[in-house]
C-alpha cells in the first residue's frame, strides 16, 4: 500500500469516527433523543395512516355519530359531518409533514443558490441578491406568505410556494455568509493558487462549511413551516375543504367549538406535538454541531 | 450618531421601494378582475369598463410608454397606477377600499390603536414574566426548576398561536366564564376614544370602569399572542445570564462579598439585557403578524382582522395599504432596537 492511500484511509478513518462520536453526542442529549422520538413516532404513524384508517376524504359522512363526543370507538369524537376525527387527524399528518418538509427543501435550494451567487458572482448581482433578500425579511412572519397566497388564489400548493418563498432569504444569507468567509480564508485562497476552479472550492470548502448551519436551520424550519401550513389553513387560505388540513380542521372545529371542542383540540396538540419534536431535534443538532450558536 | 441615523434611515429607502414594488406587483396579479367581483361575473361589459377606468385598472402598471411616445414628454413615463399610488402615499393617500369607499388611511388610524394595544398588553407578558423567569432559571441553573422552565420555554414557540386562543376562549370565557370571549368592550361599557387603546383611555379619563372593562377584554388576546414571545424572553435571558455569570467581574462581585442580590441587579442583569432587548424587538415582528390571527379569532378590531377581511372580500387596496403598513412599521421598530443598543451599552459607538 502506497502512502497517499495510506493518507486517505486515515482521513476517511477520522471523519467516520468524528461521525459517531456526533451521533453518540446526540444520544446524551436527551431533548434531543425525545425531539427524535416524537418526529420518528409522527413519520411512522402518518405513513402507516392508511394501513392503520383507511381513508376516503369524499365517503367518510357517518350524520348518525354528528358531532359525538370521543369514545372508545372514536377516540377523537366526531365532527358535523360525522367524520371520525381520529383518523382525520392521523391522516393529517401526511398532509402536514409532507408539506413542511417540501416546503423547506424548496426554500434551501433556492436560497442557497441565491447564497452561493451573491457571494460567489458578488457586483450588481450580489447587490441585487441582497436587495431582495431585505426586501423579504422586511415582511414579518407569514404576513408575506397571506399576501401571497391571497394573490395567487387559495390552495395547499400555493400555500407551500408562498412559505417557501418566505423562508429562502434566510438560507441565502447563511451561505452567502459562509462564501465570504471560505473565499477570505488562507487555505480557499492557496488552492485557488493552485488552480482549483470555482465550482471545485464550492464543492470541496463551501458547501460542507455551510452544511452544519444550514442542518441547524432546516429543522427549526420545518417546525416553522408546519405551523405556517396550519395558520393558512386555519384563515381558509390553505388547504381545502374536504382535506384532513389541521389548521382546516381547526377552522372547522372554531364554528363549532361550544358544541364539540374536541373537533379543534386533537388538531391542535397534533401540531404542537410536530412543531415541537422538530424545534426539539433541531436545538440539540446545533447544540452538537455548533455550540458557537448555542445562545441564539 | 446622528450621521450614523441619517445613513441609516436613507438605508431604509430601496427596501421600503422593494417592499412597495413587491406588493404592487402582487395585488396587480390577483387572480380575477376586481371589477368583476364587485359587479359579478354577468355584469354588462360597458360597466366593467367604465368601473375598471373608475377605479384606474385600465392604466398602465408602471410605465405609460404610449402616451411617452405621443407627447415626448420625459414625466408623462410616470403616468401610470404606480407612480400614482406612489404619490399619493407620500401625500398620505393610500386609495380607498373598493367596497365601502372608506380611505384607507382613515381605517389604518382608526384601527391601528387596536392592534397596538394588544401587541403592547402581550409584549408586556412577555418581559413581565419572560424576563425574571429567565433569570431564576439560570441561577438555578441545572436543577429541575432550569429544566422545568426550558421545557415550557421550548412548548411555548411550538404552540399555533391561533389554536391557544380557540383554547384559551373555551377555558377560561366559556367553562369558568372569568374573562369576556371576544371584542374590545362590552356593550353597556362605552370609552370616550382618546389615544384609541381603551385601557390607557379610560384611565385617563378617570374611567375606571371602562378601563377595568377593557383590561379584561384584553387578558385573553394578549395571552394568546404573547406566548411566543414570553418563550423567546425566557430562553434569551437566561443564556445571557448564564454568560453573564460566568464573567471575571462577576466573580469579582462576589468576591467582594457583595449580596447575591446586588450581583444580580448592578452587574449582571444589565449587561445580560443587550441581547433580550433584541429579541423583544425582533419579536414585534411576529406580533405584528401573529396579530392576524390572534385578532381573528378574538374578534378584535384591529389592523388584522381588517387585512383578513380585506382578502376574503378581494379589496386590493386594503391588502395592499394594510401590508406595507405593517412591513414599513416593521422596518423601523427593527432600526429603534439596532439604535437601542448604544443606550444599552455605551461600548457600542456608531461611527
Amino acid at each position: 500500500m502506497d502512502a497517499a492511500a495510506t493518507a486517505q484511509n486515515g482521513l476517511e478513518g477520522t471523519s467516520r469516527k468524528r461521525g459517531n462520536d456526533l451521533v453518540r453526542r446526540f444520544f446524551r442529549h436527551p431533548t434531543g433523543v425525545l425531539g427524535l422520538a416524537i418526529v420518528a413516532f409522527l413519520v411512522l404513524v402518518s405513513l402507516l395512516a392508511p394501513v392503520l384508517k383507511p381513508y376516503d376524504a369524499r365517503r367518510d359522512r357517518d350524520l348518525r355519530a354528528r358531532l359525538s363526543p370521543p369514545s372508545a370507538e372514536r377516540w377523537f369524537g366526531a365532527d358535523e359531518l360525522g367524520r371520525d376525527n381520529f383518523t382525520r387527524v392521523l391522516h393529517g399528518g401526511r398532509i402536514s409533514l409532507r408539506a413542511g418538509l417540501i416546503a423547506v427543501a424548496f426554500a434551501v435550494v433556492i436560497g442557497t443558490l441565491l447564497g452561493l451567487i451573491a457571494g460567489y458572482v458578488g457586483g450588481w448581482l450580489d447587490t441585487v441578491i441582497v436587495w431582495l433578500v431585505d426586501i423579504l425579511l422586511a415582511f414579518p412572519g407569514i404576513l408575506l406568505a397571506i399576501a401571497i397566497v391571497a394573490t395567487l388564489g387559495p390552495n395547499l400548493t400555493n400555500a407551500l410556494i408562498a412559505i417557501a418563498i418566505t423562508q429562502v432569504p434566510i438560507y441565502t444569507r447563511i451561505v452567502r455568509s459562509v462564501v465570504m468567509q471560505v473565499r477570505q480564508s488562507e487555505y480557499v485562497q492557496a488552492v485557488r493558487a493552485l488552480g482549483s476552479g470555482s465550482i471545485r472550492v464550492v464543492l470541496k470548502h463551501v458547501l460542507p462549511n455551510s452544511l452544519a448551519p444550514l442542518i441547524v436551520q432546516l429543522t427549526l424550519s420545518i417546525g416553522t413551516a408546519i405551523l405556517d401550513v396550519a395558520a393558512l389553513g386555519f384563515l381558509g387560505l390553505g388547504a381545502q375543504p374536504p382535506a384532513p388540513e389541521w389548521g382546516l380542521m381547526i377552522r372547522d372545529g372554531f364554528s363549532q367549538f361550544l358544541r364539540a371542542p374536541w373537533m379543534s383540540i386533537f388538531p391542535g396538540i397534533a401540531i404542537f406535538l410536530a412543531v415541537v419534536g422538530f424545534n426539539l431535534l433541531g436545538d440539540a443538532i446545533r447544540d452538537i454541531l455548533d455550540p458557537r450558536l448555542r445562545n441564539l | 450618531m446622528t450621521a450614523y441615523i441619517v445613513r441609516r434611515l436613507l438605508g431604509l429607502v430601496p427596501v421600503l421601494i422593494g417592499v412597495t414594488l413587491l406588493i404592487f406587483f402582487l395585488t396587480r396579479i390577483i387572480p380575477g378582475d376586481p371589477a368583476i367581483a364587485m359587479l359579478g361575473e354577468r355584469a354588462a361589459p360597458n360597466l366593467v369598463e367604465r368601473l375598471r377606468a373608475d377605479l384606474g385598472l385600465d392604466r398602465p402598471l408602471f410605465f405609460n410608454t404610449a402616451e411617452y411616445r405621443e407627447t415626448g414628454r420625459f414625466g408623462d413615463l410616470f403616468d401610470s397606477q404606480y407612480f400614482d399610488y406612489m404619490g399619493g402615499m407620500l401625500r398620505g393617500d393610500l386609495g380607498r377600499s373598493i367596497l365601502t369607499l372608506v380611505p384607507i388611511t382613515q381605517s389604518l388610524l382608526h384601527r391601528f390603536p387596536a392592534t397596538l394595544e394588544l401587541t403592547l398588553a402581550a409584549m408586556l407578558l412577555a418581559v413581565a414574566i419572560g424576563i425574571p423567569a429567565g433569570m431564576w432559571a439560570a441561577l438555578r441553573r441545572g436543577t429541575l426548576a432550569d429544566t422545568s422552565v426550558m421545557l415550557v420555554a421550548i412548548a411555548g414557540v411550538s404552540f399555533p398561536v391561533f389554536w391557544l386562543g380557540i383554547i384559551l376562549i373555551y377555558v377560561f370565557a366559556v367553562v369558568l366564564g372569568w374573562l369576556p370571549p371576544s371584542g374590545r368592550l362590552s356593550v353597556s361599557t362605552s370609552i370616550q376614544p382618546i389615544t384609541g387603546m381603551y385601557v390607557l383611555d379610560g384611565l385617563l379619563a378617570g374611567n375606571f370602569k371602562g378601563a377595568l372593562n377593557a383590561a379584561r377584554h384584553l387578558v385573553l388576546p394578549a395571552l394568546a399572542l404573547g406566548t411566543i414571545p414570553l418563550a423567546i424572553v425566557v430562553r434569551m435571558t437566561r443564556s445571557a445570564m448564564l454568560e453573564v455569570l460566568g464573567q471575571d467581574y462577576v466573580r469579582t462581585a462576589r468576591a467582594k462579598g457583595l449580596s447575591e442580590l446586588k450581583v444580580v441587579r448592578k452587574h449582571s442583569l444589565r449587561n445580560a439585557l443587550l441581547p433580550v432587548v433584541t429579541v423583544i424587538g425582533l419579536s414585534f415582528g411576529s406580533l405584528l403578524s401573529g396579530a392576524i390571527l390572534t385578532e381573528t379569532v378574538f374578534s378584535w378590531p384591529g389592523i388584522g382582522r381588517w387585512v383578513y377581511d380585506g382578502i376574503a372580500a378581494r379589496d386590493y387596496p386594503i391588502i395592499q395599504g394594510g401590508v406595507i403598513f405593517v412591513a414599513t412599521l416593521f422596518v423601523f421598530v427593527n432600526l429603534l432596537v439596532d439604535l437601542s443598543y448604544t443606550l444599552i451599552d455605551p461600548r457600542i459607538q456608531y461611527a
